[in-house]
């Protein structure tokens, strides 16, 4: 798990957006959920941390990406849960396809002799 | 979609907060409460739990910031808040705002005051259409170092011919006698080619103009009159047109009024102050059928370039031109020739661009220290505000927040600071209006347009930059555990900034030494200006103007010769000699008037004064300064006779010609000979030779800070002039004078005007109105430098003293003396002072061979004011730091320990 420190700031520049995104595929979360999810779909390769997550959701919500509502948590608690819109859906799309260029591109980069 | 959604958020950020503020804490509250209950789980007390929670999350408050900073609208917001916040702080201590607020509107009221002088002479253009089109044409005749000869009436068909303008107008400024009205009155005129107006692009506001293709001889009988003469003299008559007007005897039909604030480029005030404008092919009476080539009686040229043509361009064409026209008439050029273009612009304000250069660098100056000093109080302040910017910091404001938080109060300081600075300029800015000397050209009303106001601000929000840097620069280092540690103790961690506040001392002195002395040298060139040796007499003589009209008609001419005007000379002699407490009295021409610079121009309306020498006779003509006086002037201005002998009684239009000519005049023309006897005439045709029959000695009419040049006098009796002065000397009222004088000479001829009375002295003082102008206000901008400059250092020295109360007391329970004390205070403070005062006067030596053209009599490294400057300099500093110092000396050990 040494990899594990890595902040994913550090990492390409829009990588968080993509992954609370794809967090987000299947249903509402809120906020310290989908942490845990990212990190699950990740195989614990990625700790978000709160510093980074909060604002990250804030401005994709603003950005229509997401949409929030208050409901009740695992816990009874009331907790702010965020799922995708359909312009967030869109978005993961546009971006998992980025990704994947930019991916393809850099592992065939790293290929070459 | 996305931009919509954004700016909806923006909007709900901004007007909704309370809601969103809400919603951010019980988000985050939540979260917490699941880390803690998490932890809790996997088996931590709660305790542990709440810290660890806390450490994961960084802290409630600072991830709420950050949060918040990624909110839209966020940067906006911060503004809003940082501006009601910095308000509120300010309102806190209201008098440190008043005098950082009175500091910056004194530094940019008097800039922008200055700049907006700069920027309607200097800047704007010329008030016509297409001022980059329009030149001045200058000629030269480089052979015999005459230059700005005037040109003649074929020399300027050729130029209009040339293909290279448009159009060019000769522009003769002159008077006339305005007649037909209650009172004879003078008229400032200006005889132009009949294509001026449309030259100038200019429209009337009631009627027309000339037609630009006229081309008959002598004068159009139509004028166009100015606003200000149609208001004055026709009541604003609407029916004004075609009205005829009696000037110099002959009748002229007004055409046209030109709308207020329409002046001609124009030289200075009295040629840009025209009232008739008369139009001609100047050749035809009064001027000769077929002007001659070498005539040069056109003073002045402007002209319009045919567009597309850059001045350079047009300058090589007439340098062609000017060879060709040598080659085909060479009899008529003996002495090369040369014609310059310059932008019409430059003609006009050229002379003024250094000294007005020089008031705004002051002003600027001044300025700079305001900000200086208001950066000094600041930093002071930076102390006292340590602790919150710590705490600050440590509940989540990053570093660049409290820079920006910093730089807003330092901008809403500057920018009131630029409102009330402009705010007062406007209120007296009539006053101030009356201060500008009246040669400074006004083409552009001088006044607070778009542009001075935009620099107003720019100069606000530059200030307000350059003071809150520092203060920002001393936040960004401030250690956050020791300042939160302190408790409020100001003395421990201010090593960084009582450094910052030396730097700025040393820099405030540096400057203020550099406008001290631009102030100091020129007091010094004009304390030996007003002290120069004249050579003439001004006290109790006053001079009064009369004018002889000039018909068309030179058949009609009441006063063609000398034989005409002698009587009516004799006259008014005999009649203004009688009046009440005159003791002496003479008549001479225009430009026998010592020091009127506005009569100088009258002066070549003839021509330039072209003279050759009987003995040198294959010498090339002089061009000379020329006077014509009735014998008793050199008395009554009080110049000495040297040798020879002076006008008399006896020398009339029967007798040959006779010279009366200054010390210089002999010395250049005859060095090692007997100028007496000698003979010279002009070069005009038909004019007889000129017999030198005295030496004068030297003096100061021309120009008080000219060397003396040389200076030839004829008998108005044998040469007659028509812009008269008489000169009286005694003890004349100076209110009742002119009137007086007016009874007596219209009792002679009732068409005459009288006008121009004034005092020697008062012309002298005139003479001097730029130079003071100057002077006076660099001066009050130094004074004031100082004044700061001053405040400053006493402020610096102050706090170090009070900083080190506990430490002085210390010492003096050891054992020191006080006088000890007062001298280890006193000289901190003096070493900052000459420290810089040292660079300031090698900065100042720079500044000063930059002036050099504005000073007389005085070298740019004149000892004498570097000196003074330097001692009443230190003098003021050793006064700003001897206060604090004896403070410090007085220091009572006792308290001074118990004291923390």
């Amino acid at each position: 798990m040494s990899i594990r420190k890595y902040k994913p700031t550090e990492l390409l520049q829009g990588t968080l957006d993509l992954l609370i995104l794809k967090a987000l595929v299947h249903g509402e979360l809120h906020g310290l959920a989908i942490a845990h999810r990212v990190e699950q779909i990740t195989n614990d390769a990625f700790e978000v941390k709160p510093g980074s997550l909060f604002p990250a959701l804030h401005s994709m919500e603003e950005a229509g990406w997401l949409a929030s509502s208050w409901g009740e948590s695992e816990n009874r608690r009331k907790a702010k849960f965020y799922r995708l819109t359909k312009a967030g859906r869109r978005q993961l799309q546009t971006e998992t396809n980025d990704w994947r260029k930019v991916s393809s591109a850099i592992t065939a980069a790293l290929r070459t002799t | 979609m996305r931009v919509f959604s954004r700016v909806i958020a923006c909007w709900r950020n901004l007007f909704r907060k309370k809601d969103v503020e809400r919603e951010l804490s019980d988000e985050l509250a939540y979260t917490f409460d699941a880390l803690v209950e998490k932890k809790i789980r996997q088996g931590l007390s709660e305790a542990e739990a709440r810290r660890w929670s806390a450490i994961e999350l960084g802290g409630v408050e600072q991830l709420k910031e950050k949060v918040r900073e990624a909110k839209a609208g966020y940067y906006l917001e911060s503004v809003l808040r940082d501006a009601r916040y910095a308000g509120r702080m300010l309102l806190k201590s209201p008098s440190f705002t008043t005098i950082v607020i009175a500091t910056i509107a004194l530094g940019v009221g008097a800039t922008t005051a200055i700049f907006s002088v700069v920027d309607a002479t200097l800047l704007q253009p010329l008030p016509y259409s297409h001022p980059e089109q329009l030149v001045s044409i200058q000629s030269d005749l480089p052979d015999i170092g005459a230059p700005d000869v005037g040109m003649s009436q074929p020399e300027w068909q050729d130029l209009q011919q040339s293909g290279i303008f448009e159009y060019v107008s000769p522009a003769w400024f002159d008077e006339n006698n305005l007649t037909g009205s209650a009172q004879p009155a003078r008229v400032r005129i200006v005889s132009v080619a009949p294509n001026y107006f449309a030259l100038l692009r200019a429209q009337p506001e009631l009627g027309r103009t000339f037609d630009p293709q006229y081309n008959s001889p002598g004068y159009l009988p139509e004028v166009v009159i100015s606003d200000a003469l149609w208001k004055r003299s026709f009541a604003g008559d609407p029916n004004i047109l075609d009205k005829s007007i009696r000037m110099d005897t002959d009748l002229y039909r007004i055409i046209g009024v030109m709308p207020p604030g329409f002046d001609s480029p124009g030289r200075n005030a009295e040629e840009r102050s025209i009232e008739v404008w008369a139009a001609t092919s100047f050749y035809g009476p009064p001027l000769p059928d077929h002007p001659a080539r070498n005539r040069r009686n056109l003073p002045t040229l402007i002209a319009r370039l045919n567009p597309g043509l850059t001045i350079t361009a047009a300058q090589l064409r007439l340098d062609a031109l000017a060879a060709s026209l040598q080659k085909q008439f060479p009899g008529d050029y003996p002495n090369g020739w040369r014609i310059q273009l310059q932008p019409l612009k430059e003609a006009v304000v050229g002379n003024f661009r250094r000294p007005l250069l020089l008031l705004l660098s002051a002003v600027g100056l001044v300025l700079l220290i305001g900000c200086v000093n208001v950066a000094n109080l600041l930093l002071a302040r930076a102390g006292a505000r340590a602790r919150e910017m710590a705490i600050r910091r440590a509940l989540g404001a990053n570093q660049g927040r409290l820079t920006r938080q910093l730089l807003t109060e330092s901008l809403i300081l500057s920018m009131f600071g630029g409102i009330a600075g402009v705010g007062i300029l406007f209120a007296v800015r009539e006053p101030l209006l009356r201060l500008v000397p009246e040669n400074l050209p006004r083409l552009n009303n001088l006044g607070i347009s778009w542009s001075v106001l935009i620099s107003a601000a720019g100069m606000s929000i530059l200030s307000g930059i350059i003071f809150g840097l520092a203060p920002a620069l001393y936040a960004r280092r401030l250690d956050l555990i020791q300042s939160l540690n302190q408790e409020g103790r100001s003395s421990t961690g201010s090593g960084e900034r009582t450094r910052s506040r030396r730097a700025l001392v040393v820099t405030e002195f540096a400057l203020s030494l550099v406008l001290m002395i631009a102030a100091g040298l020129l007091l010094h060139s004009f304390w030996d200006l007003l002290n120069v040796p004249l050579g003439f007499n001004p006290q109790s003589v006053m001079s009064v103007r009369t004018r002889l009209p000039y018909p068309n008609d030179t058949s009609i001419d009441k006063y063609a010769t000398a034989a005409q005007e002698a009587p009516f000379l004799h006259e008014l002699v005999r009649r203004c000699g009688a009046l009440p407490g005159v003791e002496e009295i003479a008549i001479g021409d225009s430009a026998s008037i010592p020091l009127d610079e506005s009569q100088r121009a009258l002066n070549t309306l003839e021509g330039k004064f072209f003279v050759t020498f009987e003995e040198k006779n294959s010498g090339a003509p002089s061009m000379l300064e020329r006077s014509r006086v009735t014998p008793a002037y050199f008395h009554l201005v009080g110049i000495p006779l040297l040798r020879g002998r002076l006008f008399n009684e006896f020398d009339n239009d029967t007798t040959p010609q006779v010279a009366v000519i200054n010390e210089t005049f002999a010395r250049t023309y005859w060095p090692n000979e007997d100028a007496i006897g000698k003979r010279l005439k002009s070069t005009r045709p038909d004019s007889p030779w000129i017999t030198v029959v005295g030496i004068i000695a030297n003096a100061r009419t021309q120009s008080l800070a000219e060397q003396d040049a040389p200076q030839l006098y004829l008998n108005v009796y044998q040469v007659p002039a028509k812009h008269l002065a008489i000169f009286l000397r005694g003890r004349v009222d100076p209110a009742s004078i002119p009137d007086r004088v007016r009874e007596q000479v219209q009792a002679v001829d009732p068409t005459l005007p009288v006008f121009g009375a004034q005092t020697l002295t008062q012309t002298l003082s005139e003479s001097l109105s730029q130079r003071r102008f100057s002077m006076e206000l660099i001066t009050l901008f130094a004074l004031t430098a100082l004044l700061l400059a001053a405040l400053g250092i006493y402020g610096v020295i102050s706090f170090l003293v009070s900083e080190r109360t506990h430490e002085i007391g210390i010492r003096l329970a050891l054992g020191a003396q006080r006088r000890n004390i007062f001298g280890i205070v006193l000289g901190h403070g003096m070493g900052l002072a000459i420290l810089g005062a040292t660079i300031g006067f090698v900065f100042a030596l720079i500044v000063s061979h930059l002036m050099a053209s504005l000073l007389y009599g005085v070298k740019p490294t004149d000892p004498l004011t570097f000196a003074a400057v330097s001692i009443f300099f230190l003098g003021v500093a050793l006064f700003a730091c001897y206060i604090p110092a004896r403070r410090a000396m007085k220091v009572d050990p006792l308290i001074a320990l118990r004291y923390e």
